[in-house]
């Protein structure tokens, strides 16, 4: 078997279905956002917050944004390990790949707890 | 007078590979392309390809037909040829030997890795391993399979992981032997394709349907595979 550490949930099955997951809730979420901006004429910063103050839109967002964060990893994990491999560009691969990955795993760590911040933090 | 665009490379001599172009009086007849392959062959005895059985059975002539995977034996210029001019390329994604001839051995691992023999440790019983006719049923559209290689060498996924993916046509004869109700090393079998790469590498494009010279569907194959992983899983 091939395996490979950097993988999301280091099975071909877990990813493949963390991907699916995660993109229904994607689109949930902006169909919801993108429905409620266009059904609201009079959108002001009030009703704004007043919409991230409620519970579930907090835990939906929460939710939305972990969602972003698997999806892209899981995507973009696809990505580098088609084209920054030894077999595409030589020796210099592995060192590429893992920094590659660490940029994206700094990223996703820093939205996430930035995303936290903003929707529970005050 | 066609005019045909070859690939050629002899490592022997040639530094880079080039393209050489020919002219070839088909005599207005609809001929397939091995046929064209002949007639160059003729002209000239340096050009390098495969074939053995000319007529779409064996899988050795597969081969890059004006930018589409194809079986020569069985491709009719009128449904290749453009603008008069057939373009000879050999599989994508292989190493070259010479001319059209590439180096199979990548896509013969692939094929050996998924186990494609029947895999059954019950007593053998007096006469044979029956089989309903539903059941056997469930073996047609893999079966037929003659592995020419122009759906995997078709197929962007084995371009860039040939080593990690198993490609289609491999994962076509892994569904082939987990669908047949004779063999009980499903377990097994499915352990070895739970990873990353060696199913789930597929991205569903299908260009392996769109080659096929054989109209089998490798991507249904792979998606009841999937199936399979998931409900082992899950």
């Amino acid at each position: 078997m091939v395996t490979n550490v950097t993988s999301m949930g280091r099975s071909g099955v877990s990813d493949w279905l963390l991907q699916r997951a995660s993109a229904v809730i994607l689109l949930a979420y902006t169909v919801f956002i993108v429905g409620y901006i266009l059904l609201t004429p009079e959108l002001d910063y009030s009703q704004w917050r007043a919409l991230f103050d409620q519970l579930w839109m907090r835990i939906f967002s929460l939710l939305a944004l972990l969602s972003i964060v698997a999806h892209a990893w899981i995507g973009l994990w696809v990505v580098i390990t088609d084209y920054l491999t030894e077999r595409a560009i030589g020796s210099k691969a592995l060192v590429l790949r893992l920094l590659a990955q660490g940029v994206l795993a700094l990223v996703a760590v820093t939205y996430t707890l930035w995303g936290i911040e903003i929707i529970w933090g005050f | 007078m066609l005019k045909v665009e070859v690939y050629r490379y002899n490592p022997d001599t040639d530094k880079t590979p080039y393209t050489q172009t020919y002219e070839v009086d088909t005599e207005g007849k609809d001929l397939m392309v091995l046929d064209v392959l002949e007639l160059l062959k003729a002209q000239d005895p340096t050009l390098t390809y495969r074939r053995s059985c000319r007529e779409g059975v064996c899988g050795s002539d597969g081969m890059n037909i004006n930018g589409v995977n194809g079986l020569a034996c069985i491709k009719p210029l009128s449904e290749c040829v453009k603008n008069n001019k057939l373009v000879l390329r050999p599989l994508l994604g292989l190493p070259v030997i010479r001319d059209l001839v590439v180096d199979m051995g990548q896509f013969y691992e692939q094929f050996r890795k998924v186990e494609p023999y029947l895999q059954n440790d019950t007593p053998a019983p007096a006469i044979e391993r029956l089989q309903s006719p539903e059941e056997r049923a469930k073996l047609d559209g893999l079966y037929e399979c003659i592995l020419c290689a122009c759906c995997s060498t078709a197929c962007p996924s084995f371009w860039w992981n040939p080593d990690k993916f198993i490609g289609p046509a491999g994962l076509l004869q892994a569904y082939r032997f987990l669908a047949d109700s004779r063999d009980n090393a499903t377990e097994h079998r499915l352990s070895k394709l739970d990873d990353p790469f060696s199913v789930f590498r597929c991205r569903g494009i299908q260009n392996c349907v769109a080659v096929c010279p054989k109209g089998l569907n490798p991507t249904r194959a792979i998606g009841q595979i999937r199936t399979m992983l998931l409900q082992r899983a899950a």
